[in-house]
């Protein structure tokens, strides 16, 4: 099973340049959580952050016990070998082919022999969508390709957490809903706990769990998708529906000048539907994850905002009785996925 | 219009647990500061001028804020370019800059202390080490020869002539042999592998680094300073030593062939007076000054490609930095590592 984040009052800055402060989260093991932001409001700062690449100036990120912030270097060279990253530009290593770009984890940490590794490495390539592109050197290939390429060294391992930069940019949307799919999948395969962080909307309306927002050096908020998808912050409402009236500027934020003019003649946004989760492909066991978060979000529920109650419940009716009585796949359209484990609440 | 932001969706606090018992998805702090912050005092202003932004007096802001106004008078805005305003709250300042040449000293000293450690962790990247050597002595060999023979000649002809002037020309050879092979040679080569083979390392490691290849090597748990930096250094080192024999030798007989042929001196003079005046010590100090000069080579060279500033343009800086800081730690260096050996080893016949 995977392995739960916990993100307390995390703030980094660059300099002078406050990139965002006092983020806390905790990404519930298991479950499938997509960060959205706007362009250039670190995300993939904090995604560095969580694996212990930068070093934010206060906080914890704490992992199995280890905190990538602050515990020695030896620790947190252990805690990465539970992780798959996979780099926005793909990152993968310029002198060496695909094949021994996606067989280099191998290598380094486990002593299987070359046939073997030749398999996992085949195989990964296929669930990627590679096959026959494993001489090409990186320089040779489409940026989708080396993103999906990342992808494929990230899962070689099968690592306990997996974090996506930006998955999507650099895919076409065919490839986009292949990959959505593709990420279920691999949850349901490996029950890993799953980060993305993402500014396309249809990752963040089918895929996750959980989703967050970065905006304006903060988060505004984490929690079960629903509470999300049915906000009515504007920041939220407005980055949901791309549209060009709200806080959300071109240079990041807007001036007040042209927030006021706004405000005057508030546009109504079109009221937004629900869209049922992703379920894995047929064939595939039922992720471990659902009816872990079923208990979990059950028991946040008298906390939430009424529209997400609403929506949480809705999508979880068939299911009948919280808590505890969760035997058989979770039906209707929503797998909302659920998660007990995560903390107190659930027991 | 900051005072009237809807807060973002917030669980009741009843189901809020303790900090700390992850039973919580929900973000915390941040959404809450939301409502415990202060609202913006009036007319205070936009203490950030050279921000652009409005949103700077938002109460997400002005809350971190204020431990930086209790630094100052009670009563007193901050002063408008107060530096730290929009930082993190608490103690945290960023760094000095007048601090930082001394910080990068620091971390050149940190990284040759990884490197001395790693270099015996295991496992030994071999082939890299290989790769490396081959790279490094085949940029540099044919350079040091072509040079160290010139260097040689310079040489014997000067100390040549000032021991004319002097009087004591039979001491010719031992004299300028001893400057050779003591000062020349060792410099030579640290100059030649600074220049021809680190700042190939500087940028390779830097365009690397850029393209974020030393990152995902961290992050699948391998150590780019053991995998990547170790064997260059040692590289570096191995090459330094191996190439300041030849470009003593080589030197050498420049010297001595210039000395015989050009000034004159007979052979039997030149080999009687180097015996006279050299000794064994002699050789070690231009080896171990060599790997020395290799070690500082290679580790100026990684440090300086593993923190390239900012994009490719970064990578080209950085290696023109690279040899810099070589060039000038060498010269200093060399300075101390000779006095030491001149006061410490008794000089031949003294
Ligand atoms: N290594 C760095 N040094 C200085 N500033 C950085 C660095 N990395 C990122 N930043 C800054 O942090 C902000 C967030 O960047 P990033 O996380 O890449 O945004 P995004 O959300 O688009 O992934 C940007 O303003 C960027 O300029
Ligand atoms: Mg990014």
């Amino acid at each position: 099973m995977g392995t739960e984040v916990v993100v307390e009052g995390l703030t980094k800055s660059f300099g002078k340049q406050n990139v965002w402060q006092d983020v806390s989260l905790t990404l519930p093991a298991g479950e499938v959580s997509v960060m959205l932001g706007p362009s250039g409001t670190g995300k993939t700062v904090f995604l560095k952050s969580i694996i212990g690449l930068l070093k934010p100036e206060r906080g914890r990120v704490l992992i199995d016990g280890v905190d990538m912030v602050n515990s020695p270097e030896r620790d947190i060279y252990e805690t990465r070998k539970l992780f798959g990253l996979m780099f926005q530009d793909g990152a993968l290593f310029g002198s060496m082919s695909l094949f021994d770009n996606i067989a280099f984890p191998l290598r380094e940490h486990t002593r299987k022999k070359e046939s073997e590794i030749r398999r996992i490495v085949m195989e990964r390539m296929e669930m990627v969508g590679l096959v026959g592109a494993e001489g090409k050197l990186p320089g040779e290939i489409s940026g989708g390709m080396r993103k999906r390429a990342g992808l494929a060294r990230a899962l070689v391992l099968d690592p306990q957490i997996i974090l996506c930069d930006e998955p999507d940019s650099g895919l076409d949307p065919v490839r986009t809903a292949y990959l959505s799919q593709l990420l279920i999948d691999l949850n349901a395969q490996i029950d890993a706990t799953m980060l993305i962080v993402t500014h396309n909307l249809d990752i963040a309306a089918t895929v996750p769990d959980n989703m967050g927002m970065l905006f304006r050096r903060n988060l505004v908020t984490f929690g079960p998708r629903e509470v999300l998808l049915t906000s009515d912050e504007p920041v939220v409402a407005q980055f949901l529906s791309g549209r060009r009236e709200g806080p959300i500027g071109m240079s990041e934020e807007k001036d007040a000048a042209t927030l006021a003019r706004e405000q005057r003649t508030p546009a109504p946004y079109a009221p937004r539907t629900l869209a049922p989760q992703l379920e894995p492909s047929p064939g595939l066991p039922s992720r471990a994850a659902v009816p872990r978060r079923r208990e979990r979000v059950l028991a946040l529920l008298p906390g939430l905002p009424e529209p997400a109650r609403a929506a949480i419940l809705r999508s979880y009716a068939p299911a009948g009785p919280p808590a505890g009585t969760v035997g058989g796949p979770v039906g209707g359209p929503v797998g909302g996925p659920v998660n007990g484990a995560v903390g107190g609440a659930a027991s | 219009m900051t005072a009237d932001h809807p807060g973002p969706p917030r669980p009741a606090p009843p189901a809020t647990p303790a900090p700390g018992s992850g039973g919580e998805p929900f973000a915390r702090g941040a959404a809450g500061d939301h409502v415990r912050g202060p609202a913006a005092p009036p007319g205070r202003g936009n203490p950030h001028p050279y921000e652009t932004h409005p949103y700077e007096t938002h109460p997400h802001e002005t809350h971190p804020a204020r431990p930086a106004a209790n630094r100052t008078a009670p009563g007193h805005a901050p002063p408008p370019t107060e530096p730290v305003a929009h930082s993190a709250p608490g103690a945290y300042r960023p760094p000095a800059r007048a601090l930082a040449p001394l910080r990068e000293t620091g971390r050149l000293f940190a990284l040759a202390a990884t490197v001395a450690r790693d270099m015996f962790r295991r496992p030994f990247q071999f082939r890299e080490f290989v790769e490396q050597f081959w790279f490094v002595a085949s940029v540099t060999i044919l350079p040091a020869a072509l040079v160290s023979i010139p260097f040689g000649a310079v040489i014997a002809l000067q100390v040549g002539s000032l021991t004319q002037q002097l009087g004591a020309q039979s001491f010719t050879g031992g004299a300028s042999v001893l400057a050779v092979i003591q000062q020349a040679s060792p410099l030579i080569v640290a100059l030649l592998i600074a220049g021809a083979g680190g700042s190939a390392i500087c940028a390779d490691l830097g365009s690397r680094k850029i393209r974020e290849e030393l990152d995902a090597m961290e992050v699948m748990g391998v150590s780019p300073v053991q995998r990547l930096v170790v064997p260059r250094v040692l590289a570096t080192m191995l090459v330094a030593v191996l190439l300041n024999g030849m470009v003593s030798v080589v030197g050498t007989l420049g010297g001595y062939f210039f000395n015989v042929i050009m000034q004159d001196g007979t052979p039997g003079a030149y080999l009687a007076s180097f015996s006279a005046l050299a000794q064994l010590p002699d050789l070690w100090i231009s080896e171990i000054k060599a790997l020395i000069f290799g070690f500082l080579a290679g580790i100026v060279a990684a440090h300086r490609g593993l923190n390239p500033r900012g994009g490719p343009k970064g990578v080209g800086d950085a290696v023109n930095q690279s040899v810099v800081i070589t060039f000038l730690l060498l010269f200093f260096v060399n300075m101390v590592l000779t006095a030491l050996y001149l006061q410490l080893v008794p000089a031949k016949g003294a």
